[in-house]
C-alpha cells in the first residue's frame, strides 16, 4: 500500500469521523466506526473524488467497505489515470 | 517569518490550543488550515473545531435557510467552514426536498420558526418546471408559453408569500436551460424553444426580484457556465443521492452563496490597501526603473493591466484603494504619475504609505486616516513574507492569498467576498472623490486658530429628512456598516426598514451634510419609537467622517424638537457599548441627558422636552424636507 495514498485517506476519515487519526487502521470500517454511517460513506466519496480529482463508480463505492480496501481502491486508479 | 505549519501539524496544533484554551490563536490556526486545504473532509475538521470556538469568539451569528429541490447536505459543512473563516457563525436550516411551496405559504413552516437572516432557494429547473423539461416536445408554442409565464408567477406569489411572514433577504438561484434540448438545434432559432422560454423566466424572475426589497437572484446559470456545464454536473451522483453538483464544485458552490451572505452579515471590506512592486506592476521600481517595470497592455503587462480594472471596478463599488509600499516615495509616485500603461494614477488612492516602514504599523495608520476600523480592511501583496506579518499583527485585516502568477491576480480579487456589495447607492460610487475632499478639509482644519473659526468656514448644510423610497437603502446600508458612532449598533435590512416605516409611532430620519468642499451624501440616520408620551431613539448613528464638526448635534436637536412636536415630554435613548464605539460613549451626557438606568448592557440616557431643548449648532444651516 502507498504510504502517502493511506495517510490522507485516514486523515480524511479522522476529519469526516470525528475519530484521532491514530485510532484508524486498514481494518477500520462501519463496523467498528461509530460514526461511518450511509450519510458519512457519501461525505467520504465526495471527500476522496475532490481530493483526488476522480468520479467512483456505483460498483467503487460498494468496494470501500474499509480503510484498506479505500486506499486500494484509489492507489489503483491513480495509477489507471497517471495525472 | 512565522513558521510554515503542514495541515497534518495544523490539526494537532488546534487541538492543542484549545486544549491550552487558547482561543485566539487556535481560531487562527483553524483558519490557516482551511485556507491551506479547503474541501469537504477538512470542512468536518473545522466544523467540528469551530463550534467548540464559537460562543468566545467575536463572530457574527447568522442563520441561513436553505430551500432546494436536490441534495446541498454536503455543500454545508464547507459552507460553514468558509463562513468561519470570515468571521460568520452560520447556522443552516435545510427544507424538506420540494416543500418550498408549502414552507413559504405557512405562517407556521418550519422555515418561519427558525427565523432565518436570509433565505437561498435552490430549485432545478426541472423541479420547478416540468413541464418545459420533460414534456416540453408535447407543448404546443402557446401552451409552452403559458407554462412558462406560470412558473414566473409562482415565484412572484412565493415572494409576496414569503414577505408577509418574513423580512428575511431571499436569494434565488435562476434557471439552467437544458444542456441538450429536447427539439435539438431547432431549439435555437427561435425565443419560444426550451432555451428561449427559461431565458424568459429567469429575465422574469430578475424584474420581478427587483420590484421587492432584499430579493436578489444568484445567476447559477452564469456559475455554472464558469466552471463548464459539464464539469459542473454529476449525473451519477445526481441518480444515486439526489445531488447535482460533482464533489469538486461543491466548495465553488458554498463560496457563490458567500458573496450573499459576506454583505448581508456585514464583514465586508471597506478599503483594500495594496502593495505596488510586483503587485500593481511587475519588477520593481527601485531597480528596474520607469523603462524596467511591466505594465501595460501586452504580456507580461497586461496581467497588471487585468488587475488595476479590476481595482477601479471595485472603487466605482465605494471601495476605497490605499497603497502600503516599501519604496522611495519619488521613484513610486513617478510610475504612479507618468507611467503611459498604468491604469491607476495617485488620485485613485484615498490614502498613500509608502515608506520603509513595517506594513502593519502603515496599515494601522491608514485605517486611522480614512476612519474606518482595521477590520474594515483588505490586504493584497504579492508578498508571502509580508502577508504572514499583516496577518499575525492585525488578524482582523482580511489578507488576500495570491498565487505566483500575476495572471491570476485579477479573478482572485474579483471573487472576493468581501468587496461584494447588493446594492450600490450613489454615496458607494462617488466615495474616492469624497475622500479627495476629506484631505482638503484636514488641511482646511490645520490653518485655523480655533475649531469655531473652522466651523464657521465650512459652510455645513445639514439636509433632514424623513425616510423615503430614495433614501431607504442607504438608511439600511448605513445601519449595517456604521460601527464607531453607533449608540445601539442595530442592524437592519431594506425590508426592515420599509416595515418600521409603515408601522405608526415610528419616525425615521436621514441627514445629508453639504459643506464648501463638497457633498457627503447620506452620512446618518436616528429612528424614534413614540409610546406613551415618551419619544425612545432606537438607532442614531453617523459616519465617523462628519463626526466631530457638530452635524451630530443638529441631528439629535432635530429628532427632540420633532418629538416636542408631536407631543412627547422625554426622549430616551441606550447607549449599548461594543467593542468599537467608544467615539459614541459620551453622546447624551454631553448634551444634557440624564442617566436613568444602567445594566449589563449598556446605559438609559433621558431629556425632558417640556423644561428644555437641544440647541441647535449655529454654524450648521439647516434644510427639512417634508
Amino acid at each position: 500500500m502507498n504510504p502517502a495514498v493511506f495517510d490522507q485517506i485516514r486523515t480524511m476519515a479522522s476529519d469526516l469521523f470525528g475519530v484521532p487519526a491514530d485510532r484508524i487502521t486498514a481494518t477500520s470500517s462501519p463496523e467498528t466506526l461509530e460514526n461511518w454511517d450511509s450519510v458519512q460513506h457519501l461525505n467520504l466519496v465526495l471527500a476522496l473524488e475532490e481530493k483526488f480529482g476522480m468520479q467512483l463508480s456505483p460498483e467503487e463505492i460498494e468496494q470501500m467497505k474499509s480503510i484498506g480496501d479505500t486506499a486500494k481502491l484509489i492507489e489503483s486508479k491513480l495509477q489507471a489515470t497517471p495525472r | 517569518m512565522p513558521q510554515e505549519h503542514n495541515p497534518a501539524n495544523l490539526r494537532t496544533e488546534v487541538d492543542r490550543l484549545l486544549a491550552e484554551g487558547a482561543i485566539e490563536a487556535a481560531s487562527r490556526r483553524l483558519a490557516e488550515l482551511w485556507r491551506r486545504e479547503p474541501g469537504s473532509a477538512t470542512a468536518a475538521f473545522v466544523g467540528s473545531r469551530a463550534d467548540q470556538l464559537r460562543d468566545k469568539l467575536p463572530l457574527t451569528k447568522f442563520k441561513l435557510a436553505i430551500l432546494r429541490s436536490f441534495t446541498v447536505e454536503p455543500i454545508v459543512p464547507p459552507l460553514r467552514a468558509e463562513a468561519f473563516a470570515y468571521g460568520i457563525d452560520l447556522e443552516v436550516h435545510i427544507g424538506d426536498f420540494n416543500t418550498y411551496v408549502q414552507d413559504f405559504v405557512d405562517a407556521k413552516s418550519s422555515l418561519y420558526r427558525f427565523a432565518p437572516n436570509a433565505v437561498v432557494l435552490a430549485v432545478r429547473t426541472e423541479d420547478v418546471a416540468p413541464e418545459l423539461t420533460h414534456q416540453f416536445a408535447d407543448l404546443a408554442p402557446e401552451a409552452a408559453r403559458q407554462a412558462a409565464h406560470r412558473v414566473a408567477s409562482g415565484y412572484e406569489q412565493w415572494i409576496n408569500s414569503f414577505r408577509q411572514h418574513s423580512q428575511a433577504a431571499l436569494i434565488i438561484h435562476s434557471l439552467e436551460r437544458p444542456a441538450r434540448p429536447s427539439l435539438g438545434v431547432v431549439d435555437g432559432q427561435s425565443e419560444t424553444g426550451q432555451s428561449g422560454l427559461i431565458r424568459h423566466i429567469n429575465s422574469e424572475l430578475r424584474r420581478i426580484a427587483g420590484s421587492h426589497r432584499g430579493v436578489y437572484v444568484l445567476d447559477y446559470e452564469g456559475l455554472v457556465a464558469r466552471y463548464g456545464s459539464e464539469h459542473w454536473h454529476d449525473e451519477r451522483k445526481w441518480l444515486m443521492a439526489r445531488l447535482p453538483i460533482s464533489a469538486e464544485n461543491l466548495l465553488p458552490m458554498a463560496r457563490e452563496w458567500m458573496r450573499f451572505l459576506v454583505p448581508l452579515s456585514g464583514r465586508t471590506a471597506k478599503a483594500l490597501v495594496v502593495d505596488l512592486d510586483n503587485t500593481l506592476w511587475g519588477g520593481i521600481i527601485g531597480e528596474d526603473g520607469m523603462t524596467g517595470i511591466k505594465i501595460g497592455p501586452e504580456h507580461p503587462g497586461a496581467a497588471f493591466q487585468a488587475l488595476q480594472r479590476a481595482l477601479l471596478d471595485l472603487s466605482r463599488r465605494g471601495i476605497l484603494l490605499a497603497i502600503c509600499s516599501k519604496n522611495n516615495l519619488d521613484d513610486a509616485m513617478e510610475a504612479l504619475d507618468k507611467h503611459p500603461g498604468m491604469l491607476l494614477r495617485s488620485t485613485h488612492f484615498a490614502a498613500v504609505r509608502i515608506n520603509w516602514g513595517d506594513k502593519s504599523q502603515n496599515i494601522r495608520e491608514i485605517a486611522q486616516e480614512l476612519n474606518i476600523g482595521t477590520d474594515s480592511l483588505a490586504f493584497l501583496d504579492d508578498n508571502p513574507f509580508e502577508r504572514e506579518q499583516v496577518r499575525a499583527a492585525l488578524p482582523e485585516v482580511t489578507v488576500i492569498d495570491v498565487p505566483q502568477n500575476p495572471a491570476e491576480y485579477a479573478a482572485i480579487v474579483r471573487d472576493c467576498p468581501v468587496f461584494e456589495r447588493l446594492t450600490l447607492s450613489a454615496e458607494d460610487q462617488q466615495r474616492t472623490a469624497m475622500y479627495a475632499e476629506q484631505r482638503q478639509r484636514a488641511d482646511a482644519e490645520h490653518s485655523f486658530q480655533s475649531k469655531e473659526d473652522f466651523f464657521r468656514f465650512l459652510e455645513q448644510e445639514a439636509e433632514l429628512s424623513p425616510v423615503s423610497d430614495l433614501t431607504l437603502a442607504r438608511i439600511a446600508q448605513l445601519t449595517q456598516k456604521t460601527n464607531q458612532f453607533n449608540l445601539t449598533t442595530r442592524r437592519y435590512s431594506e425590508a426592515q426598514i420599509a416595515e418600521m416605516a409603515n408601522q405608526p409611532g415610528w419616525n425615521i430620519f436621514s441627514i445629508r451634510v453639504r459643506d464648501r468642499f463638497g457633498d457627503h451624501g447620506v452620512v446618518g440616520v436616528a429612528i424614534a419609537h413614540d409610546q406613551g408620551g415618551q419619544c425612545e431613539v432606537d438607532t442614531f448613528l453617523l459616519s465617523c467622517r462628519v463626526i466631530g464638526r457638530t452635524v451630530e448635534t443638529a441631528l439629535l436637536a432635530h429628532i427632540a424638537k420633532c418629538a416636542a412636536e408631536r407631543g412627547c415630554r422625554r426622549i430616551v435613548g441606550w447607549f449599548l457599548p461594543t467593542r468599537k464605539n467608544a467615539p459614541a460613549r459620551d453622546f447624551y451626557p454631553q448634551h444634557q441627558f440624564e442617566l436613568v438606568e444602567q445594566n449589563a448592557n449598556g446605559s438609559l440616557w433621558a431629556f425632558d422636552l417640556t423644561r428644555q431643548e437641544v440647541a441647535f449648532p449655529k454654524w450648521v444651516k439647516l434644510i427639512t424636507v417634508n
